[in-house]
């Protein structure tokens, strides 16, 4: 096999990859995208068994290591896929975020090592410049995007008591003075590594930007997380890139660019649906958690209702719009609430969903929840596709979600003024349905829970679901 | 003429893609972009390639023991992002009879 061979069929694996994302265009199409995806990845890998077996020459040793890597890591990763559940995405792509920046920290290390075994020729012994410099960004972003993609999985699980993995942000004096010290740092170590090729200056290099990673992802809170996660997706997608210029090989430069603009652009539509500036999400602080409300218009009135009164109201309408948030993700309600609205669809009454790009904590998190549920994707709409028909709504029905109902984003002056919103205070009924009346993440009192016509139902989104259920028949 | 540094030409592949990749994501359905992020996820771990020479042609200890590490946790991610991705994808499939009932607009 020769050099210009695997290349080709390296050329071959990449136009799979961008038919893989080309095929994301439409359901339908989806699954053979899927399918050109691991078919480009298997012509990828058993390329490069073939191309290890032809340098490596009598001694096959080699291949028993590759092939004992993959075992255990590819049923671990086997296991893990079957097992998670859909409201556990979110944690499952953070960790495998960090799985790749790792990896490649560890190739860099390995080519360092040994620049030869990886196709890097020497030049007087030393490792050429130019792949120097790509080593070093391929190492930093790669050590970075682990590192952040560890916190940024802390806390979306929610389930670690150590501080760092909380959902708060953690703010401090100087922090941003700090980031940025470390930062030059970085640099100036990546800059003695480029002029000397020396293991000190590398191996701090490689420290400091450990540090980094969680030093930028601690102060950013738990609901700008769909933003973090796109931007880590991006940054995994940079470091293969980075990996594949040092390695001098195509794919792996072509791979890695499709998936970092494709985590850009999440991230910019995350942003862009939030009203925030990347920068801003990025150095945190905006706001604070649940519960830190001024305390202004803590005693306002609200009408509260039961879950029978929810039944009556559902029952009796021709038109409801489902608006579900991250609380249904945590009730994990999808299965009660694709039940209910069956019913409710046998009783003549039209049911749709209306989906905010930020529900959840990272992005189509609720459209995936849904249909787990067995949802017909022609039920669910996006927030263009649906907000010029609230008027005509009778009842909006919102589970869990606040920010993105908040009419407070129309109002000048607010703090999420601009916010693109569902216009849920349009339709003629709205029921909301909550734990308690804490505000939402902007710390933002909700005026569409004082309106005449909403009626707050608090409690666990799929108890209350069931409730209704019951109530129903 | 004098030869064209490799490292020129792989920039003018790493742009093009980039320009590939903005305009094929910019078409993917907002309703996918879950299945995205999972399958991108398979896709960066394409690295597994730089892995496997990695771990089958260093000599030294230390080259083999990243090189093995660096395989197996890009392996977690190609077989892991593209299972999910398809378990989910599957979920997306339209179910004949129920599609009709709700359907509307």
């Amino acid at each position: 096999m020769s050099m210009n061979f695997v290349v080709l069929l390296y050329l071959l694996a990449s136009v799979c990859f961008i038919q893989a994302l080309k095929g994301l265009s439409h359901p339908n199409t989806s699954r053979l995208g899927n399918a050109f995806g691991m078919t480009g990845m298997a012509i990828a890998v058993l390329t490069t068994v073939a191309l290890i077996l032809k340098l490596s020459g009598e001694a096959q040793s080699g291949l028993v290591n590759v092939f004992g890597g993959m075992v255990i890591g590819g049923g671990l990763g086997a296991i893990m896929a079957k097992r998670v559940e859909m409201t556990k995405m979110p944690e499952l792509v953070a960790f495998m975020h960090s799985m790749i920046g790792m990896s490649a920290v560890f190739i860099a290390v390995a080519a360092v090592a040994e620049p030869t075994a990886l196709g890097i020729e020497l030049v007087n012994g030393l490792i050429p410049v130019g792949n120097r410099f790509e080593l070093f960004v391929g190492t930093f972003v790669g050590a970075i995007t682990f590192s952040g993609s560890v916190i940024a999985f802390g806390k979306l699980s929610g389930s670690y008591k150590l501080r760092i993995f909380q959902g708060a942000p953690i703010v401090f004096k100087g922090q941003h003075f700090i980031n940025l010290v470390l930062a030059l740092l970085m640099l100036g170590c990546g800059a003695w590594f480029f002029m000397t090729q020396q293991w000190l200056p590398f191996m701090i290099m490689m420290a400091i930007a450990f540090v980094l990673g969680v030093l930028i992802i601690i102060p950013i809170g738990g609901a700008d997380m769909p933003v973090v996660v796109s931007m880590l997706n991006s940054y995994s997608g940079w470091a293969a890139a980075g990996i594949g210029f040092s390695l001098n090989n195509s794919m792996l430069i072509i791979a890695g660019s499709l998936v970092g603009s494709s985590g850009a652009i999440l991230s910019y539509i995350m942003c862009k649906a939030m009203n925030r500036s990347f920068f801003s999400v990025i150095l945190g602080g905006f706001g604070a958690e649940e519960g830190t409300q001024t305390g202004s218009s803590e005693a306002r009135p609200v009408k509260s209702g039961s879950a029978d009164d929810v039944a009556f109201l559902l029952g009796n309408s021709d038109s409801i719009v489902i608006v579900p948030g991250y609380g249904l993700a945590v009730a994990r309600a999808q299965h009660a609430v694709k039940e209910m609205t069956e019913k409710l669809i046998a009783k003549g009454v039209q049911v749709r969903y209306a989906i905010h790009p930020v529900a959840g904590r990272m992005p189509g998190h609720m459209n995936v929840l849904l249909a787990e549920a067995e949802v017909a994707y022609d039920q669910v709409f996006e927030m263009e596709d649906i907000n010029s028909d609230f008027g005509q709504t009778d009842v909006v029905f919102v589970l869990g979600a606040n920010d993105v109902v908040n009419p407070a984003a129309r109002t000048p002056g607010s703090a999420i003024y601009g916010m693109p919103i569902l216009e849920a205070y349009k339709a003629n009924n709205v029921i909301v349905n909550k734990r308690s009346m804490a505000s939402g993440y902007a710390g933002l009192d909700n005026e569409l829970f004082y309106m005449d016509k909403t009626m707050m139902v608090f409690g666990d989104a799929k108890k209350v679901v069931e409730d209704i259920l019951k109530a129903l028949d | 003429m004098e030869a064209i540094n490799p490292t020129i030409i792989n920039l003018i592949i790493f742009v093009l893609a980039i320009y590939v990749g903005y305009h094929v994501v910019w078409n993917v359905t907002p309703a996918l972009h879950t299945p995205l992020m999972s399958v991108t996820n398979a896709i960066s771990a394409i690295v597994i390639v730089g892995a496997m020479l990695a771990a089958a042609l260093t000599e030294t200890l230390l080259g083999q023991i990243m090189g093995v590490a660096a395989v197996a946790l890009a392996s977690v991610n190609v077989v892991g992002g593209f299972l999910v991705t398809r378990r989910m994808l599957e979920m997306f499939k339209k179910k004949p009879k129920k599609a009709t009932e709700g359907a509307s607009k």
